[in-house]
């Protein structure tokens, strides 16, 4: 037990937390704005799988990391249109067509996986970028400063969301659509345009979200690599209140569980794999049932737009 | 993005020219004209389904014409969509307002603005406009404060902020008045007045005939969607407005002697709780003769949405007792007070007495599916039910496109005559009427006076509950004062006056 209390495990413990939080925060700040907009995007798990496969093959076959970057947010894209082509402009009810569309990536990215990889190859990924400097921070500088960019980028990523929605004319507009698109539409902003950019800005985060686990965090493909990350993502925004730092916490929340449980395994604590994997997913649970955050839901969340009906 | 230049160009004269635009179903627009100069208020007038607020959001480009033409100071000019009528100096006050509730004053009229900062929200800047435009309109209005904790009248006024800083110069204002105070009607004037003052030309819809007198230069009245008239406001009358309006005089109602048949409903120190648990009905005695339409006046909250729903067997009774015609219902749940002979039209029609997603016919069936003349053992004729409804929605001049057309689409008025069908269909004995023509428009309350009178004239013991003064007193036979949940007194029609009765429905007694 003593072991597991020092020094140099918390601080990898915590590192790990930082690295694991990274596909989550990417996926859930980009579905923040979906939602902000009125969508909900189910089908976050779907593109991050079709994303992590896209970026994980360019990378096999270049080995060239920003060039598989790139590929991930192009199929993150690709998939954002689809999903605000049917939710959007064909006004389909948003939770099946969510649904469809991680069905879809979820399929689709293990057949190109079968037929154009076949087996388990690793590649590698984004390095450990040690920040000359801050990475000598007693304590903070060793747990967060020696990680790869990618999560750099991802809590970057948060105080630039925040201002985005809070200060300027762009947040504004996709908060009043997602709140009262009629009033939006009155004051001439096109409400389906907007909801386009929010669902597919959101989809191109998947996207990286994606690729940082394929090509930062595991360096592999397998068939659902993301094992439900891209739903966990949805239910942090719950979490979060709507909010970036929300968002945050909530991302840091699971994977501080679940760094913690696979240090217990490294350590080789007698605990069942099984439970220990659980451990993330029952937090989730319990930490959404304790945080009832429904006033704050945008109020048109979920309800297509048609001039004229609202 | 959705960016608008901040001021518009100036509109000195603005014509709608032959515009038609037809629904499935309904010509909603019927080659209409209408024109308005720079100074002017020019009401549109007309009941509601005439036409008005179709015409209006073509004008705000939210519908495209099918026929004929805008035109601004002599150009013709197509709108595509709010953006393109906001680009020409159009602004609209919509009746339900068009405001996100979460957001301050200063974001609302910021939204859809171009910043002058580029991407960088100014709301400073948005915040010293509002003070100024504020201070020159009579339009007081704090910019931070957030939208849901201001009053309906405040909402408005920021309403207005946001089509004056839009730069409008030509202002649709569609209903306005419908949700507002006297008083802050009023204020909503004198700002009127200061707008058309400073040269902008206003377009006024309402269906209040005193209001469009007050406030407007020029009328025109809808009717059906066609264009009846223009008048100089000066050079025309109430009564010139109304016949426009319903398309016919409206009769005065004749009052007969009161009809001494048997007690139909007799009501015996009736005590009924409110939704909070406390007592609200207090020892309630009446009794409604047959052929007999008994009126109860009141202010509102004073017991008689509790007193009507407990009759219709809504809500429970704790003391006292209902009888019809001999029958002890007290304590019968809703189909026995049917099976009686007691019909019901709720206040509150469209969570009482009708689903609004359902057809017209399935509204007309809500209740009577089950009756043996409509169904064959589990089945339902559907043929006889088809042949009834169209019956009811002939007979009650109910103005629908199709049997089975969702209810919600039509409007108050037909919706109202639907559900007086459908009650007085099952040849009630008893009828309870709570509220019959609240929200409902002239020619459909003019229609719904005269069936219960007619319905009267048959026997029918009516009890007819209205916090609408006037409307007792052109139908009752007896008026009966509630007052804190007690009926503080009875008087026969003949001997009723307003004064008096004002006296009662205040507390002011003995």
């Amino acid at each position: 037990m003593n072991e597991i209390l020092s020094a140099t495990v918390i601080t990898g413990m915590l590192n790990t937390m930082f690295t694991l939080a990274t596909p989550l925060l990417f996926a859930a700040l980009g579905e923040t704005f979906a939602q902000k907009s009125g969508v909900v995007n189910l089908g976050v798990d779907g593109i991050m799988l079709m994303s992590a496969f896209a970026a994980f093959y360019v990378v096999l076959q270049t080995t060239n990391l920003w060039l598989g970057l790139l590929a991930a947010v192009a199929v993150g894209f690709g998939m954002g249109l689809i999903m605000s082509f049917v939710s959007v402009t064909m006004k389909a009810e948003q939770g099946v067509s969510g649904i469809g569309l991680q069905m879809f990536g979820l399929g689709m990215s293990s057949l190109l996986f079968k037929v154009m990889v076949g087996t388990v190859k690793t590649v590698s990924g984004f390095p450990r970028l040690e920040i000359p400097l801050l990475s000598r921070i007693p304590f903070f500088g060793p747990v967060f400063f020696n990680s790869n960019i990618l999560v750099y980028i991802a809590f970057a990523l948060v105080p630039i969301c925040w201002w985005i929605l809070e200060r300027t004319t762009i947040g504004l507009m996709i908060k009043a659509v997602g709140q009262n698109p009629a009033a939006a539409d009155s004051r001439g902003i096109n409400v389906d345009l907007v909801r386009y950019g929010s669902v597919c800005f959101g989809a191109i985060l998947a996207g990286v979200a994606g690729a940082s686990i394929s090509i930062s965090i595991v360096n592999l493909f397998q068939d659902n690599l993301t094992a439900g990350q891209g739903f966990i993502a949805v239910a942090l925004v719950y979490f979060g209140g709507w909010t970036p730092i929300g968002v945050m916490f909530g991302a840091l929340l699971f994977s501080v569980a679940n760094s913690f449980q696979l240090w217990m395994q490294v350590l080789g604590v007698n605990v069942p794999a099984s439970i220990a994997n659980m451990l993330p997913y029952v937090l989730t649970i319990v930490a959404l049932t304790v945080t009832v955050y429904r006033g704050r839901a945008p109020a048109a969340l979920n309800r297509p737009f048609l001039r004229g009906e609202n | 993005m959705a960016y608008t230049p901040p001021i518009a160009a100036r509109i000195d004269h603005m014509e709608m020219v032959d515009i038609v635009k037809q629904f499935p179903g309904v010509r909603a627009n019927d080659h209409v004209c209408l024109d308005v100069h720079a100074g002017e208020v020019h009401a549109i007038l007309g009941e509601n389904g005439a036409g008005k607020s179709t015409l209006m959001r073509q004008l705000y480009g939210m519908y495209q014409p099918d026929e004929g033409e805008i035109r601004i100071n002599g150009e013709p000019i197509a709108f595509r969509k709010p953006l393109d009528a906001i680009r020409a100096g159009i602004g609209m006050i919509h009746q339900h307002f068009m405001l996100v509730p979460t957001m301050t004053v200063a974001q609302n009229v910021a939204l859809g603005q171009p910043s002058t900062r580029g991407v960088r929200l100014d709301l400073d800047v948005v915040s010293e406009r509002i003070v100024r435009l504020s201070e020159e309109y009579g339009l007081a209005v704090e910019p931070d404060a957030a939208i849901w904790q201001l009053s309906v009248g405040e909402q408005q006024r920021v309403e207005i902020l946001k089509a004056l800083d839009l730069g409008a110069s030509l202002i649709i204002l569609d209903e306005p008045t419908a949700v507002l105070t006297p008083q802050e009607v009023s204020d909503l004037f004198a700002t009127l007045k200061r707008m058309v003052a400073e040269g902008h030309s206003l377009l006024f819809i309402s269906h209040k005939l005193h209001e469009v007198l007050e406030v407007s230069d020029r009328v025109t009245v809808l009717r059906d969607g066609v264009t009846v008239g223009t008048r100089p406001t000066n050079d025309t009358s109430r009564d010139e407005l109304v016949k426009m309006m319903v398309g016919r005089d409206l009769k005065r109602h004749e009052h007969r002697a009161v009809g001494c048949g048997d007690d139909g409903l007799t009501i015996s120190a009736l005590h009924v709780d409110g939704d909070r648990g406390e007592e609200i009905v207090r020892g309630v005695d009446l009794t409604v003769r047959c052929g007999e339409i008994l009126g109860i006046a009141g202010v509102s909250g004073n017991g008689q949405r509790e007193l009507a729903e407990a009759l219709a067997g809504m809500r429970p009774i704790t003391a006292g007792t209902v009888v019809i015609h001999g029958n002890d219902l007290t304590h019968v749940g809703l189909n026995e007070r049917v099976k009686a002979g007691l019909s019901f039209i709720p206040e509150e029609r469209m969570r009482d007495g009708a689903i609004g997603e359902f057809t017209v016919q399935e509204n007309v069936f809500l209740r009577d599916h089950e009756s043996p003349e409509f169904r064959r053992g589990p089945f339902l004729r559907f043929g006889d039910m088809a042949r009834h409804a169209s019956r009811l929605v002939e007979e009650y001049a109910v103005k629908t496109p199709t049997l089975d057309t969702p209810l919600k689409n039509l409007s108050g008025g037909n919706i109202q005559k639907l559900i007086l069908a459908r009650e007085l269909s099952r040849r009630p004995t008893v009828l309870i009427a709570a509220q019959p023509t609240r929200g409902v428009d002239i020619g459909a309350t003019e229609y719904i006076h005269k069936t219960l009178l007619e319905q009267r004239d048959d026997g029918t013991a009516i009890l007819l509950i209205s916090e609408d003064l006037d409307e007792i007193l052109s139908l009752a036979d007896r008026v009966a004062v509630i007052y804190n949940g007690r009926i503080v007194g009875t008087v026969d029609r003949a001997v009723a006056e307003p004064h008096s009765i004002g006296l009662l429905m205040a507390g002011i007694y003995e």
